[in-house]
């Protein structure tokens, strides 16, 4: 039953891909014939089990979306102050406007070149491709000035809509979903911990935190079919949330985080087994999917 | 010499099954497995039988059960390598503790018997249940020892009375230079085995079942020379290049353990009982001092020859030290304050060591080897044994210019588990 919706999304998607490529950046029509309630029904004749999932896939689906819609509005407005040369309002802006990507991460990543052009850290890319959100920070937190930097703004901005357009054919299907709540925690664990993604800011718990969120939003989505199916599990989980949550509490201020660096080595330890201590439970949510 | 008689922790134990897992094990040990036949199993156990470790060193493969009146590891014939973790629990409910008991219960049998932690789903879309680098491995004479730390008898599971009066503080010795991070953990578990990735995968595996109750807190692995390179099993050398363990009481001998190493109902814990106390200290050499000091110098401050092992003054590894045989010079031959001279207590105290080599790559300030001895000991109570010796050796061992104590700590090492318990659970 996977598979065949699988090969029924991949259809859409295709599709989509077309209609894409053939209009262009205007996507209203793209919207429509790649939704994906074709496959959804069509699935859910299968097992009820086979509804629930689906009904998650398509309210992740709707999430990512709007997480895409935000991301478009914040990075528009940070380009805004690159291009006004208001250091000041564009610092201030950058860790925020980034977050809604964080969010979203393995799903932006699975759709080709988007991830290398808008999150890649010096060193990623050769140099002289390299562009995107880093740059920027390298330039605002580093140089101090904004010569020279408007193209860069433009093409982000450029490429986050472009992002945006192809979120509407994005596949997502169940193997996807239970797996990239843990794929989310382990860019946390791979390098927010290390304080390695945001080298020049330092506003690395403003990413965490963000990953943390998209792997809470994809748990949401499957809550009733875990709980339904192994409570304990749920629970475990569900705790494990809260202590999270609690761990990074302290780093709260004024709307946002604490710079990294702030944070004594004991503390990022503790962030760190707060993380693996989630993300152990998360791993077997796949127990409850019926193959 | 009879220092390293085999006996089983467990004896009388019969495998409820054979399977056919097994039966391959038995055939991969060679002619032992096929000759024993179904019975097998039990017929590996027998080779732990009491005789002399110089007769024959024990197999690198087979079993020792997980279950038994006392916990392996602990009188069990060394295997070569160790691997060390004490953890900290993140949870405060005892029910949790409890019930991460009973999973490491039956991941550490299924462990020893050489298996997976659990059975796998084979579902594509969960990680494995074990994390495999043993798979298709045999068996090979793997223990897990449990103790508990001074700091699980805190305020958080309120099991503050019942901590035993032997699980002592150790008090600050002379000369130490303690890490906490080296230091200390509400529970240490010993893994030893006849394979170094072996004891790693089944700490890694313990950490994997404990997350989100209990962390790693400091974690050592640790070895000895191998059978493979030393078939004859003689007394190993530590990094010093000594023989180290000569003078270790026969713990094979059931009375000798009796007195030295096992704790008993009445000294004052009742759900100790079988249990024993383990003193750790990670104990940093410094190597490249060592490596430039005189043989004299060497032997002097051990009390022994180097290669032969023998005492000062005598011939042979096993010979008696005579501490007071003098020479030309009218001093005492084996040097009063020589390793062995303190650590001798007179013979009237005496731990049952325990210990592996270590070395961690390079100290990156100095560029100088860290590389030492994990010691681990076991006593029936450390008020009488471990502190009192320590405690001599920290004030006046010539061994003390080329050691440096950096990590410590002592542990309430649980009685065996009864098939059917769990870990703890006399006191849980
Ligand atoms: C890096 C540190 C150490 C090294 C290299 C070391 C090495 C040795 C060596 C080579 C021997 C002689 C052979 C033997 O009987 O095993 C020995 C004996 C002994 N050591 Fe150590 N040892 C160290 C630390 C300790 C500590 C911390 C203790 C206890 C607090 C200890 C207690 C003993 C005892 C009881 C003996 C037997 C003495 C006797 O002949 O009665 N050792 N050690």
């Amino acid at each position: 039953m996977l598979k065949s919706s699988r090969t029924a999304l991949i259809a859409t998607s295709l599709a989509a891909v077309l209609l894409v490529s053939a209009c262009g950046e205007s996507n209203k029509e793209a919207k429509s014939s790649a939704s994906p309630s074709a496959s959804a029904t069509a699935s859910a004749s299968a097992s009820p089990g086979a509804a629930a999932f689906q009904a998650a896939v398509d309210a992740y689906r709707q999430y990512v979306i709007d997480q895409t819609d935000q991301f478009v509005k914040s990075t528009d407005a940070f380009v805004q102050a690159i291009r006004d040369g208001d250091i000041d309002k564009a610092k201030s802006l950058y860790a925020p406007s980034r977050m809604f990507y964080e969010r979203i991460e393995p799903i932006a990543e699975s759709l080709g070149d988007f991830d290398p052009w808008i999150d890649a850290r010096e060193g990623d890319v050769p140099d002289a491709e390299w562009r995107g959100y880093h740059k920027l920070e390298k330039a605002l937190w580093v140089d101090n000035k904004l010569d020279g930097q408007t193209s860069v703004a433009d093409q982000l901005l450029q490429d986050v809509k472009q992002l945006r357009v192809k979120m509407e054919s994005v596949e997502i299907d169940t193997p996807m979903l239970v797996t990239g709540a843990v794929e989310l925690l382990n860019e946390v664990s791979s390098s927010k911990v290390t304080g390695e993604e945001e080298r020049y800011s330092h506003t690395d718990l403003y990413d965490f935190a963000a990953n943390v969120d998209g792997a809470k939003e994809i748990y949401n989505v499957l809550q009733s079919t875990v709980k339904e199916k192994n409570a304990e599990l749920a629970a475990e989980i569900e705790a494990r949330f809260a202590d999270l949550d609690k761990t990074l509490e302290p780093y709260r201020k004024d709307g946002g985080y604490v710079l990294y660096t702030t944070l004594k080595e004991d503390e990022v330890k503790k962030l760190s087994q707060a993380i693996d201590a989630l993300a152990e439970p998360l791993s077997q949510v796949g127990t409850v999917v019926e193959v | 010499m009879d220092r390293e008689i085999e006996q089983p922790q467990n004896e009388g134990r019969e495998p409820k099954r054979v399977s056919r897992r097994d039966v391959l094990k038995m055939g991969a040990v060679g002619g032992i497995g096929l000759l024993l036949g179904a019975t097998g199993l039990k017929g590996l156990s027998l080779l732990d039988e009491p005789k002399p470790a110089s007769a024959k060193p024990a197999p690198a493969a087979g079993t020792i059960p997980f279950y038994g009146a006392h916990q392996g590891g602990i009188v069990t014939p060394m295997q070569d390598y160790v691997c060390m973790g004490a953890f900290d629990f993140t949870t405060t409910s005892l029910e949790t503790v409890r019930k991460l008991f009973k999973q490491w219960t039956d991941a550490s049998a299924r462990i020893a018997a050489g298996e997976g932690v659990a059975d796998e789903s084979g579902n594509a879309l969960v990680p494995p249940a074990d994390t495999g680098e043993t798979i298709g491995l045999l068996p090979v004479r793997t223990t897990l020892t449990f103790g508990l730390g001074a700091s699980f008898f805190d305020d958080r599971f309120g099991l503050a009375g019942k901590r035993p009066k032997a699980l002592a503080d150790i008090p600050a010795f002379k000369r130490d230079e303690l890490v906490p991070e080296w230091s200390h953990g509400d529970v240490i578990v010993q893994v030893c085995a006849n394979d170094p990735q072996v004891a790693f995968h089944a700490i890694r595996n313990l950490a994997r079942i404990a997350r989100g109750k209990a962390v790693l807190r400091w974690m050592q692995q640790g070895y000895q020379r191998s059978g493979l390179a030393d078939p004859k099993g003689a007394t190993p050398r530590n990094l010093l290049g000594f023989k180290d363990g000569t003078n270790n009481p026969a713990v094979g001998d059931a009375d000798v353990a009796g007195e030295i190493v096992w704790a008993k109902g009445a000294d004052g814990a009742p759900w100790m009982d079988g249990g024993s106390y383990m003193a750790v200290r990670r104990i940093r050499m410094r190597i490249e001092v060592w490596d430039r000091t005189t043989l004299g110098e060497q032997e002097a401050t051990f009390g022994r020859h180097r290669d032969s092992g023998a005492p000062l003054g005598q011939a042979g590894e096993f010979d008696k030290a005579d501490y007071a045989k003098t020479g030309k010079n009218g001093k005492p031959i084996i040097p009063a304050d020589s390793h062995m001279a303190l650590a001798s207590m007179g013979g009237k105290v005496k731990i049952h060591r325990r210990g592996y080599s270590y070395s961690n790559g390079i100290d990156l300030r100095t560029g100088q080897l860290d590389a030492g001895l994990l010691f681990i000991c076991f006593n029936r109570d450390p008020r009488e044994q471990f502190i009192p010796m320590q405690e001599k050796l920290a004030a006046s061992d010539r061994l003390n210019e080329y050691i440096q104590h950096v990590g410590s700590g002592i542990y309430a090492v649980l009685p065996g588990v009864r098939e059917g318990g769990y870990i703890g659970d006399t006191l849980l």
